[in-house]
């Protein structure tokens, strides 16, 4: 990884909360040093980590044609734009994982060298990432049927939410 | 802190905190207000059915006046993001203020365990079980591969960060500190000052916390961090060391000064308090102060704080104001906690 403010190899990462929210540094160890010692007041402007690591990552792969292809990209599920990941640095709900699944996946060896879980697994009511996608879905069509007065079909929507979230679809 | 724990004396605290989001909501980011309210309405509702839960008190952060808020972000309760918020949020903590658990912060919940001196093993033990009970009463957004989802990509696999407060003051004067930082980079490890304002004046506090969270297991994660902290007291102890023998008098003269300034000053700011109560406290683990100890300290360093005098004080104080009260609290109670040792050793 390189560093966020010159050319050479990133071997300080930071997590900085100063400001309005948390963002993560990478920088060499020269920057790093200027970095931590100056006064945090009139700190030099760096972006959201994620926002310029992404944007590196596709500057380096892509034409400007398919990065707004990219940036197009919607996730059916919570609605959130490419666009918007990258210029937030958040995501908008589990299933991105999924749909941006090759573009984040580069992402992710960045940041952890891994893309495989080592740790801790929930022990119960696991459901799987379609069944935990079909939840925020139910959960949406259940507000709608709400608005709509629909009293009848929310019913029906709390008894498969209700299902699912006993493991027994 | 306490000022109790093992290593105490350099480490303040130690600290897990796991990243979980629930599986049928979207993430905070993307969620509506009442999105919002519906989390916290259940997450909240769910908590409180756990047997050992019986006893949190639970807060609704967005209906806090704002010096509540930024109180409970003085006592590491919440985070700074979490006090500045919009929308429906709230937290539980528990009696002792070691376990909070924060709902609708940047992931629908953070869980946090802290304590004193370097405990990260008892930390570890005590959030996983609180996330087993979490976990048996709500569904977390899981993926076969990538573990626990968060809304940032950083925080994916474990959802843990895992960090370890150290005071180090010696490591500063001698000019050491980023030789310590040098020796963190190799191993993918942060380093930030207290409340992120990384730097001397903000009293020689520095976090070291896992930056990687996927691919290694929780257990891993702690030993990596945990394995790093006793090589940097060593360094710690050892500047103190080279300190005391080669520079003595001046060590001794500027510990003391600072000690005069805290006892004597009639208005300072918060950043020279921190700066100078640094100082005195690197000085009582010298033995060169001896008329009060590391709890009377870090009991400062946090009860200095604007919202802690304001809550002192009772009303709302402007700068200025906060200035003379800090002044005048610190004048007291060094005052009282001096007679007091005087009067024991009589």
């Amino acid at each position: 990884m390189k560093c966020q403010q010159c050319e050479k190899p990133a071997t300080f990462h930071i997590t900085e909360l100063t400001g309005e929210k948390p963002h993560e540094l990478h920088l060499c160890e020269q920057c790093a040093q200027s970095y931590l010692t100056q006064n945090p007041s009139g700190g030099m402007p760096i972006q959201p980590s994620l926002a310029g690591m992404l944007h590196h990552q596709l500057k380096v792969a892509d034409t400007a044609k398919e990065l707004a292809k990219l940036d197009e990209q919607v996730c059916p599920i919570c609605g959130i734009s490419f666009f918007e990941f990258r210029n937030q640095g958040r995501l908008g709900c589990p299933h991105d994982y999924t749909c941006f699944g090759s573009e984040l996946d580069p992402l992710i060896v960045n940041i952890h060298g891994d893309t495989q879980h080592a740790g801790k697994n929930p022990k119960h009511h696991q459901q799987s990432s379609q069944d935990q996608t079909r939840l925020i879905q139910l959960h949406n069509d259940m507000k709608t049927a709400v608005e709509k007065e629909d009293y009848e079909r929310a019913s029906q929507i709390r008894d498969e939410i209700r299902k699912i979230e006993e493991g027994q679809s | 802190m306490r000022g109790s724990g093992p290593e105490s004396d350099i480490v303040i605290s130690s600290r897990i905190r796991l990243a979980r989001n629930l599986a049928e909501f979207p993430f905070i980011r993307r969620c509506t207000p009442e999105d919002r309210q519906s989390i916290e309405k259940m997450v909240h509702g769910r908590l409180q059915a756990i047997p050992g839960f019986k006893t949190l008190y639970y807060l609704r952060v967005d209906e806090l006046a704002h010096v509540d808020r930024q109180f409970l972000t003085e006592r590491q309760l919440i985070s700074r993001e979490h006090a500045e918020a919009e929308g429906a949020r709230s937290v539980a903590i528990d009696n002792d203020e070691r376990l909070s658990v924060m709902i609708n912060e940047e992931d629908h919940l953070r869980i946090q365990v802290m304590k004193s001196g370097l405990d990260l093993h008892s930390a570890w033990q005590q959030i996983n079980e609180v996330d087993d009970q979490i976990e048996s009463k709500l569904s977390y957004a899981f993926h076969e591969r990538l573990g626990y989802l968060t809304a940032c990509p950083t925080n994916v696999g474990t959802g843990m960060r895992v960090s370890v407060m150290l005071h180090l003051p010696a490591l500063v004067i001698t000019n050491q500190i980023e030789k310590v930082f040098r020796s963190l980079q190799k191993i993918n490890l942060a380093v930030r000052g207290l409340y992120g304002e990384g730097s001397q004046a903000m009293g020689d506090f520095y976090q070291i916390s896992n930056q990687i969270t996927l691919g290694k297991s929780e257990e891993e994660l702690i030993d990596q961090v945990s394995g790093v902290v006793p090589m940097i007291i060593e360094y710690e102890r050892k500047a103190r060391d080279f300190l005391i023998t080669q520079n003595r008098e001046d060590l001794h003269d500027k510990i003391s000064r600072a000690y005069g300034i805290l006892c004597t000053a009639q208005t300072i700011s918060s950043e020279e308090t921190m700066h100078l109560l640094s100082s005195v406290r690197m000085g009582v683990n010298l033995g060169l102060i001896d008329d009060l100890a590391i709890s009377d300290i870090n009991k400062l360093f946090v009860e200095t704080q604007p919202a802690h005098l304001q809550k002192l004080r009772g009303n709302e104080l402007d700068t200025a104001g906060r200035n003379i009260e800090r002044a005048l609290y610190l004048r007291r109670y060094l005052q009282d906690r001096g007679k007091e040792h005087r009067d024991e050793r009589n």
